[in-house]
């Protein structure tokens, strides 16, 4: 029994959320092998086999993986998916994008989001926003898992002597090309790697005001900023900032909700925050009831007070 | 050129649900339920396709219980031309899993040969997002999840995904499989008038069998349990009192 794990990376770095898939991985089964399926992704490859426990690194590199299409990655992992018990991604939306049409080839189902591997067959994951933890056991050969990466550490990046084996990139499916992106170059921590995240609900009325308002604080603490669904859905702030049931899903050491009222869809993503600390004016408002520190008082007051205080 | 939007029918988003005591699941009996909110922008981004002489009809189909085409007849409110329902049984034991719904609706895809599947991205009751990217693979079509914006024109669609720190356009042939996001579009509301309307619209019934489709669900569920809970914490006073605590108690900043 190995699990292979489908490796996020930039073609140059492994990123975080490969850490925490690794650890799972190696709960699942024994053996954990990496596949870094990318276009000129040596380093991103080399990286991999530095990893603590991994034992082998798979590198696929062509330019049909130049920009990680579902279609060719999910092909390049079918064309290995044999060896394997487990098959692992990470949790985010490109995992999230990939896995499912690797079991649907496979004829398996697929577990989603994962928050504990009980053995080899049993694991956990959320439902109904987190309300519930069902217990689930797969009665497939292989399994195809997507790995909540706040519930696992991340393995050790260094340490591991992994050997690294090249292998054919799958040839381009014909079906979909990738156009251009528009990533916003952030200096801010990633969101869900953040230590400290600053997030920004619906009262802050407007997207002016919720960069205004947020942006001093998060600066000052070295944060990733955060959104409720409300504010993503009124404008106020980008898509890829919503945390949430249907957003990110974050567990940083201090989670500060600033006129977030705390719906459960919300809560699904941030409860696992060590420290939760509310700001919102409304002393009913159902965030109270997950925070550690609550303050009853208007953001737009007390959150700029907290920046100027010392 | 058709447009298949698959609606599910799912416990409503406002509903606080509960675990059952003997662990087996979460009490749905009496609980009100709903079309998954993804699914209505699907079939709103289908509708106005259709409304820009994009799309010829569109075609709401839903997998489930007979109760689901109280689901099928919202589909019709908000615009669909007629509905399928695949109907499983309503047996407790049963669950329909998103494998077995990605088969049948490429059993479907098969007879109805649409140019487009326009999916939500996630159902809020199982968070698998999953069934889209499964039809997709089944159907040997391209996909793009998380779309924020759809483009039609010569048999091409371009769209829009939401991706980690940003948007990335991808082009691809029809026919394909999209699944909603957010911000895709902001849904209509039903009328009275277009949910009479709907009464009269056809909803043609159907079973797993007759689309040849084994829809035994390959996950069991072992056990439900309620997640545990945080410890209680306190209010402030005011922001002084709130550093002090977060630096003298939490010690987080």
């Amino acid at each position: 029994m190995a699990s292979l794990v489908i490796a996020e990376h930039n073609h140059a770095f492994i990123l975080g959320a490969t850490l925490h898939t690794v650890t799972a991985a190696a709960q699942c089964a024994g053996d954990v092998h990496i596949l870094v399926a990318g276009h000129n992704a040596g380093p991103a490859a080399a990286a991999a086999s530095h990893i603590a426990g991994v034992i082998k690194v798979i590198h696929a590199d062509g330019e049909s993986l130049a920009h990680g299409l579902a279609e060719n990655v999910a092909q390049q992992v079918l064309a290995l998916a044999g060896n394997y018990s487990h098959i692992l991604f990470a949790a985010t939306p490109s995992g999230k994008n990939i896995a499912p049409r690797v079991a649907a080839s496979l004829d398996v189902a697929q577990c989603s989001d994962i928050t504990k591997v009980v053995s080899a067959d049993t694991f956990e994951r959320p439902i109904y926003a987190g309300s519930a933890i069902a217990t689930v056991q797969s009665s497939d050969a292989t399994r195809v898992l997507t790995v909540r990466t706040t519930a696992f550490g991340a393995a050790a990046s260094l340490g591991g002597a992994a050997a690294v084996e090249t292998v054919a990139a799958v040839a381009e499916s014909g079906l979909c090309s990738w156009v251009t992106s528009e990533i916003a170059k952030s200096t801010r921590p990633d969101l869900t790697a953040a230590k400290t995240i600053v997030s920004g609900g619906r009262a802050l009325g407007s997207a002016e005001h919720f960069d205004a308002v947020l942006t001093p604080l998060a600066d000052k603490l070295g944060a990733a900023i955060g959104a409720s669904r409300a504010a993503v859905d009124a404008g106020y702030a980008a898509n890829d900032l919503q945390v949430g049931q249907t957003g990110k899903i974050v567990a940083p050491e201090l989670y500060v909700a600033c006129g977030i009222s705390g719906a459960i869809q919300h809560l699904a993503g941030m409860k696992d925050a060590k420290v939760i600390v509310a700001i919102n004016k409304d002393a009913e408002a159902p965030i109270f009831s997950v925070a550690d520190y609550g303050l009853v008082e208007d953001l737009f007051v007390a959150v700029p007070l907290w920046v100027q205080t010392a | 050129m058709k447009i298949l939007v698959p609606v599910k029918r799912v416990v409503d988003y406002n509903v606080k649900v509960r675990v059952l005591a003997d662990a087996s699941g979460v009490d749905t009996k009496n609980v009100k339920m709903s079309m998954n909110p993804f699914d209505e922008i699907a079939i709103e981004e289908a509708v106005r396709l259709k409304e820009q002489g994009l799309a010829t009809e569109v075609i709401a189909v839903s997998c489930g219980t007979s109760q689901c085409q109280e689901t099928l007849r919202t589909a019709l409110a908000l615009g669909a031309d007629r509905a399928i329902l695949v109907e499983t049984p309503a047996d407790a034991d049963f669950e329909l899993q998103p494998l077995a719904v990605a088969k049948l609706l490429n059993a479907l895809v098969a007879r109805e040969k649409p140019a487009l599947v326009i999916l939500g991205k996630q159902a809020i009751d199982d968070d698998a997002n999953q069934t889209g990217q499964m039809l997709a693979a089944l159907a040997n079509m391209p996909q793009a999840t998380c779309a924020s914006k759809v483009e039609l024109a010569d048999g091409q669609a371009r769209v829009t995904r939401e991706v980690d720190g940003g948007q990335e356009v991808l082009s691809m042939r029809l026919p394909a499989v999209l699944t909603a996001d957010l911000r895709l579009n902001e849904p209509r509301y039903v009328t009275l008038p277009n949910i009479m309307k709907a009464k009269k619209k056809p909803l043609e019934t159907i079973k797993p069998e007759d689309l040849g489709v084994d829809v035994m669900p390959r996950l069991k569920t072992l056990k439900v349990v309620e997640p545990a809970g945080r410890k209680a914490g306190v209010k402030v006073a005011d922001v002084a009192a709130l550093l002090d605590k977060l630096k003298n108690e939490a010690k987080v900043i």
